[in-house]
């Protein structure tokens, strides 16, 4: 476990939160959670508010898995229940937000519709959760760590719904039109993120 | 670390994880989904209730003693609880998209399972579903009109009586059972007079793998208690004089077998012909009891007709129940037509009697769906 208290801490985190969001891109370059990113990002004002709640649930999630991982599961040796633990973690705050957002936000709540409750099974969740024990991180470095992952998935989406906006008055040949097209750019917006690869070495 | 306290360790964190999460949700429920005292306006202001917010608005009226017609046992799937919300009403639900037509979203009416009371609302619910109530009852006599037809007589206990038209119909409540895990509702034409208010006799087809019937076929004794909630509907006999035409098939004959009793009863010496289609003679029922109101009655005719190909010995009408009406109707005008039955058969018969001349709203019909 690396100290994050040591001298050059700030950088230390700067690096985990640049590479979490842009070279190493949860969606553009693991492919993790792609099934609301097509969904959900036909919408700009939706996109935005997935992307904000996803942001939000991977960040405090990834702190408090990291913390149940540093405090809990690793002293004792049971590094093997992360999988599920995990799991209980992630679902019991998205119906936590789920409550919160209805209360705050009725227009948020019903743009997001079943999209809320899927971010239980949002794999970059979880995604983010297992790759932060895999690098050994703590509890501030989970933090920054699943705070750059959601961020990162945030820029995706709202990339991609910025370009399906305009999508709207092109011409697609009619087989590519919906999933097809929205696809092919991923694919090419990944090619552009693996530019930034090498920037930064976590 | 050994074995046993490896397996004590792990079961202990994962429950206690499991506990924190719960604690933290329902404690986040009790603060955050709780949304207070709201108040529902119905009718412009002919009731207020006051409730509690936070639950789905057809469960809330429920538990008012209002109940607004349901199947599905409000998950969004039958579309039946829709209720006109004209004020408070929150955006509209994905689930309810697809339930709605646009005509119905411009005019404000809502799925009433999907939308939660979060805040004060005024909503509009046809009069008659103020009548509209609870029952439990006992089977008093259950009996097999056919070898898949069976007739359930039930007598009313809480209310003791029941107040509806001919032609009306209730909502029977399956409980749960087997891979049920929640009790439904099925809709059935009463087919007892009202007169009898004590009672409420309903005719049941077995529909395979049907939830409620298979429990009526298969679980349901004399003696049992049933709930039961209505009367609901509009299907009735119009107002006036007019020349009848009747078409039913199957377990369609319900709510003309009530209404021809009430006729009877009443004196009612509106001509009318009963177009009965079933396929062979075992599928026949109550022929003695309308050849006897038919001698009662001198303007009602019964015709029941069979179609299908190997039925010996029958002399009466043969052919699908659209060919009998075809060749019995000479002319349509002046006269209404009732139906009852599968929708494959309402539509082919509203097809033939427009054609003979019954202009559209002057046909009425209950569709079994």
């Amino acid at each position: 476990m690396t100290d994050p208290s040591h001298a050059g801490g700030a950088a230390h985190l700067l690096v985990i939160l640049v590479s979490a969001a842009l070279t190493d891109n949860i969606l553009l370059t693991r492919f993790l959670g792609m099934c609301s990113f097509l969904a959900i990002s036909r919408q700009m004002k939706a996109s935005v508010g997935l992307g904000l709640a996803v942001t939000f649930v991977t960040t405090i999630t990834c702190a408090i898995n990291a913390a149940l991982y540093v405090w809990v599961l690793r002293p004792y040796g049971l590094e093997s229940l992360q999988l599920i633990l995990f799991i209980v973690v992630i679902a019991a705050f998205v119906q936590f937000m789920e409550m919160l957002i209805e209360r705050l936000s009725l227009g948020l709540y019903y743009a997001l519709g079943i999209f809320l409750p899927l971010i239980t099974v949002n794999c970059a969740v979880l995604g983010a959760a297992l790759f932060m024990t895999n690098r050994n991180y703590g509890v501030t470095e989970g933090l920054v760590f699943g705070f750059g992952s959601g961020f990162g998935w945030m820029l995706a989406i709202v990339l991609m719904a910025g370009i399906r906006e305009r999508l709207k008055t092109a011409r697609i040949p009619p087989a590519l039109e919906g999933p097809g097209i929205t696809l092919i750019i991923a694919g090419i917006i990944a090619l552009g993120f693996v530019g930034f690869s090498g920037m930064v070495q976590p | 670390m050994d074995g046993v306290s490896f397996v004590l360790t792990s079961t202990v964190v994962v429950a206690a994880t499991c506990l924190a999460s719960a604690v933290v949700l329902l404690i986040a429920e009790r603060y955050l989904a709780n949304y207070g005292p709201c108040t529902i306006d119905i009718n412009q202001g002919s009731k207020k209730l006051e409730v509690r917010g936070g639950k789905p608005l057809l469960a809330t009226l429920m538990q008012q003693q209002i109940f607004i017609p349901s199947a599905c046992g409000g998950r969004g799937t039958c579309a039946y609880c829709k209720v006109k919300i004209t004020d408070g009403a929150p955006p509209i639900a994905p689930t309810e998209l697809t339930l709605l037509t646009d005509e119905e979203q411009q005019k404000n009416v809502r799925i009433s399972c999907q939308v939660k009371v979060r805040n004060d609302l005024a909503i509009e619910i046809p009069e008659a579903l103020f009548r509209v109530k609870q029952f439990t009852g006992v089977v008093e006599r259950m009996r097999d009109l056919t070898h898949d037809i069976r007739e359930l007589r039930i007598r009313l206990v809480e209310p003791a009586a029941i107040e509806f038209t001919p032609g009306q119909y209730v909502q029977l409540e399956a409980p749960a059972y087997g891979d049920n895990p929640e009790p439904v509702y099925r809709a059935y034409s009463i087919s007892s007079p009202p007169s009898d208010k004590g009672h409420v006799e309903l005719i049941i087809r077995l529909v395979p793998n049907g939830i409620c019937t298979t429990w009526v076929f298969t679980m349901l004794k004399e003696g049992d208690e049933v709930r039961f909630n209505g009367p609901y509907g509009e299907f009735r006999l119009a107002e006036g004089d007019a020349e009848m035409v009747w078409i039913a098939g199957g377990s369609g004959m319900a709510p003309f077998w009530g209404m021809t009793r009430h006729m009877r009863e009443h004196n009612v010496q509106r001509p009318c012909t009963y177009f009965f289609g079933a396929v062979a003679q075992r599928d026949l029922f109550f022929t003695d009891e309308f050849h006897d109101l038919e001698k009662a009655m001198p303007g009602f005719r019964f015709v029941p007709a069979l179609s299908g190909a190997e039925n010996d010995g029958w002399t009466g009408e043969k052919g699908l129940i659209t060919q009998v009406v075809e060749r019995h109707l000479k002319d349509g005008s002046g006269k209404e037509g009732y139906l009852c039955g599968s929708s494959g058969m309402i539509d082919a018969s509203v097809k033939i009697l427009k054609a003979k001349g019954i202009p559209e709203d002057r046909i009425f019909y209950d569709k079994f769906t």
